[in-house]
């Protein structure tokens, strides 16, 4: 799937690493002395001591794990250069704490990390710090206003959440929706997850130190930013996809935007593939760390792109399709390693066939309307209040007393940026939720970091966790 | 002798015939894997709707003593990957706590909801961690808002509020907590 | 401004609007951004709405080497001790600003989970209205900090609370 080398040598062609020879046993006599002490004079031929003096070896950056600077720092036992008895290694565990408050966490994500050396034997996150309760929030609020709150869930993607908890309601209600309005819904959630990924690039570069990148990925993704502010109104946390539909049509002139979009965003990929993918320390930070079996990923329940970077082939959109998105063709891109240079290639590869994706709609957006004609849960158009009083008191009881949803229990689930979100709905036939509980994927993946981080030195803690896009809105609630 | 056993063996193929007419007045699932967990666990309700968007939602409800068979029984059908598990509080209803599962099988591309009853005085169930190590935290938060004993899971402490809080908040006789809101100009209108 | 004040001390009042000005040209704000509020800042930050002009572009991640907190996001009753950990540990002078709705007042959250505004652990002295706040007001707000320490409203923070 991708196209650049993976490994740069195998081991057997790695040139080993010799030690220089240092034969003095007992006292130098002075010929040798004065031969080691010489001055060598620029211009004339260099003297065979010089090399073998300064002589360290290859300087080339080998393999991980052939490289013997990392068998030091994770305390296994290597020759000193200098002296000739092992090194012995320290059986003292130190625990290390990570945050919550921390440049580096992606949020407030508390991790203890029990260090031996520098290699990491286990880790525990500890969790907590941005609980908000909005599960119990959810319980306060008619279903026209959920939205809002499951919005600021995962602040990265928010019309995933709006459009998860509409699915929701919308299940409990029975309504069809209108394709115009399914097909405004698969826009703004395609371009929210190119937006979100880009957020990703940039906080993920800056982690392993290509720090011009956050400045690449914001910049790239304000363009997004603004496309939705003229369409929603705002630049976060939209609460544009309500029930029923969306809260208003597109704009005029919207498939301008949206190309200018595409052709800010390509040419910035463009540019960070040329930044990243051949750098060697890029690669060598992140190729065969943090890495994810398939079976595990089962076990913790961890989807999206890190487990299609694992090897597994399941895409919400393409098994359980939503929306109308089963009339678009996009491919679902899949790593092999499991490891964090593969999900860099994933989410890169999924904004090019996000862009697939919108260029579709655009070219296929369908006339009608944008929210659902069922006057139970749609609001009359604006005109007819003026005209009609039932329309007004209709108005009025919709947006003071909420529609009330059958009794009943849902479960939908929409493939965010980072996985599985999933709303499970129970309603007692009120106007409010009984229980609304959120299936976020930042929850599963924060739970499966030990399973990627132990036996890692700590310099991968950073790599891994950015790697995981995790969003502590999304795992607190 | 013959008499007597004429009669019992009459009521008794009468029994028999209930019992097989009991058996076949159940409704086995439509759906092969679910049919066969149906036909290994009778105690379990199956039940299946179709929503108009997404794949059809069947539901199991599961007594709580067979809980953790019934999960391996449905793991090893090809549930493999574990998607979610909450608790639900139903106040005016025995019993008063639903523990939700949510499971998911990517190969067969199907979903199952498995839903355990659990009264309200000291709520505690078998935890699933054995089956699915991926049920931790879950259960962590469940026992957190709900006060939902988890038995045999290895750290059942609080794991979203901190840990000196009092009270399960998320059960329907925990307030909100909300903080009544005042205006600047408030004692004016007044 | 030799006359303004009472004190006839000509001098020091020139030292104080020296003070000021260095003070406020290169405020290095404490990284505590928390939710929705923190991407906001980091946008205000990148090349868009640049903070960098103002003197902000370094985010110190070490409370001890900044003195501007921004609290940017919800702050819940398990980070309200870690908050004050880290307020007590910068050096003054230090100002906060309070950004978006959730640290104003606790915002649309008005529950069990969320201190219902920040200011009842850290003084503050600028809000910042939004949910987010857009860059636009962000930067309003901390103009306005500016503007307070120029004029010698803040000269240090507010003590004791």
């Amino acid at each position: 799937m991708s196209d650049t080398p993976r490994t740069t040598e195998s081991a057997t062609d790695a040139p080993v690493v010799e030690k220089p020879s240092t034969e003095t046993g007992g006292a130098m006599d002075s010929n040798e002395r004065l031969q080691k002490h010489d001055i060598w004079v620029a211009g004339t031929e260099e003297p065979d001591w010089i090399a073998d003096a300064t002589d360290e070896g290859a300087q080339e950056m080998l393999p991980r794990d052939i490289e013997p600077g990392l068998q030091l720092q994770r305390g296994v036992v290597v020759d000193d250069d200098y002296l000739e008895e092992e090194t012995i290694i320290s059986d003292e565990r130190q625990i290390l704490n990570m945050g919550p408050q921390h440049p580096a966490t992606h949020g407030v994500l508390r991790l203890q990390i029990e260090l031996e050396g520098e290699t990491i034997r286990r880790v525990k996150p500890i969790i907590g710090y941005l609980h908000t309760g909005m599960e119990k929030t959810a319980e306060t609020l008619p279903y026209i206003s959920g939205a809002t709150n499951v919005t600021r869930m995962d602040y990265l993607s928010p019309l995933n959440n709006e459009l998860c908890y509409s699915l929701a309601v919308e299940q409990l209600l029975g309504v069809e929706i209108p394709p115009r309005a399914q097909a405004i819904r698969v826009l703004m959630t395609e371009l929210n997850r190119i937006s979100s990924h880009l957020i990703w690039v940039a906080t993920f570069g800056m982690d392993i130190g290509a720090l011009s990148m956050m400045i690449y990925g914001f910049r790239e993704r304000e363009s997004v930013l603004d496309f939705f502010e003229k369409v929603t109104g705002l630049r976060m946390n939209h609460n544009y996809i309500r029930p029923g539909g969306v809260a208003a049509d597109l704009p005029e002139g919207w498939e301008d935007d949206v190309e200018g979009i595409m052709d800010i965003v390509g040419s910035g990929l463009d540019d960070y593939h040329d930044l990243l993918n051949g750098n060697p320390i890029f690669l060598d930070r992140t190729q065969g760390v943090g890495v994810i079996t398939p079976a595990e990923a089962h076990q913790y329940g961890v989807t999206g792109p890190i487990a299609r970077a694992a090897g597994i082939n399941f895409d919400l959109r393409k098994a359980f399709p939503y929306s109308g998105i089963e009339q678009y063709e996009f491919d679902v891109p899949l790593g092999k390693h499991g490891d964090v240079f593969d999900r860099y290639l994933v989410r890169m590869e999924e904004i090019r066939q996000s862009f697939r994706i919108v260029e579709q709609v655009m070219e296929t957006m369908p006339a009608g309307d944008y929210r659902t004609d069922d006057r139970k849960v749609t609001p009359p158009p604006r005109k007819r209040i003026d005209e009609s009083m039932e329309a007004l008191i209709h108005h009025f009881k919709l947006f003071t007393e909420g529609f009330k949803a059958p009794v009943g229990e849902a479960y939908q689930a929409v493939e965010s940026p980072r996985g599985e979100l999933g709303m499970y709905l129970v309603s007692k036939g009120g106007a409010k939720p009984w229980r609304l509980h959120v299936r976020t994927p930042s929850f599963a993946t924060v739970q499966s970091l030990p399973v990627m981080m132990t036996d890692l030195i700590v310099a991968d803690v950073i790599a891994t966790l950015a790697s995981l896009d995790p969003v502590l809105g999304d795992v607190d609630r | 002798m013959a008499d007597e056993t004429t009669p019992r063996a009459a009521s008794d193929d009468a029994a028999a015939d209930e019992t097989v007419e009991e058996n076949t007045a159940r409704d086995l699932p439509d759906d092969p894997i679910l049919a066969g967990l149906a036909e290994a666990f009778a105690m379990v309700e199956f039940t299946s709707f179709q929503p108009i968007v997404g794949p059809r939602q069947d539901t199991a409800i599961v007594p709580s003593e067979d809980l953790v068979a019934f999960v391996q029984a449905v793991k090893d059908a090809g549930f493999e990957t574990f998607i979610d598990l909450c608790a639900v509080d139903h106040l005016n209803r025995e019993p008063r706590y639903d523990v939700v599962i949510n499971l998911l099988s990517m190969e067969h591309a199907q979903r199952l909801i498995i839903k355990v009853g659990i009264p309200g005085n000291e709520p505690s169930v078998d935890s699933i961690t054995p089956v699915y190590t991926g049920a931790n935290f879950y259960e962590r938060e469940a026992w957190d808002l709900f006060g939902i004993v988890f038995e045999g899971h290895t750290d059942l402490t609080r794991i979203l509020l901190p840990d000196e809080w009092e009270g399960h908040p998320l059960r329907k006789n925990y307030s909100v907590g909300a903080v009544p809101v005042q205006f600047k100009g408030s004692h004016k209108s007044s | 401004m030799a006359g303004e004040t009472s004190n006839p001390n000509f001098l020091l009042t020139t030292m104080e609007k020296g003070v000021n000005w260095t003070r406020t040209r290169s405020m290095w704000p404490a990284t505590f951004g928390l939710a929705c509020c923190a991407i906001e800042m980091m946008a205000t930050g990148a090349a868009h709405n640049d903070l960098a002009r103002f003197g902000m572009e370094v985010f110190r991640a070490s409370p001890r080497q900044a003195d501007l907190m921004i609290v940017a996001g919800r702050v819940s009753q398990k980070m309200a001790p870690v908050l004050r950990q880290v307020y007590d540990q910068m050096a003054e002078p230090k100002w906060v600003i309070s950004m978006g709705a959730c640290a104003s007042t606790g915002g649309m959250f008005n529950n069990y989970a969320l201190v219902q505004g920040v200011d009842q652990i850290v003084p503050v002295d600028v809000y910042a209205p939004g949910c987010p706040p857009g860059p636009q007001s962000l930067i309003h707000g901390i103009l306005t900090l500016q503007d307070k320490i120029m004029s010698g409203e803040i000269r240090r923070s507010t003590g004791i609370v």
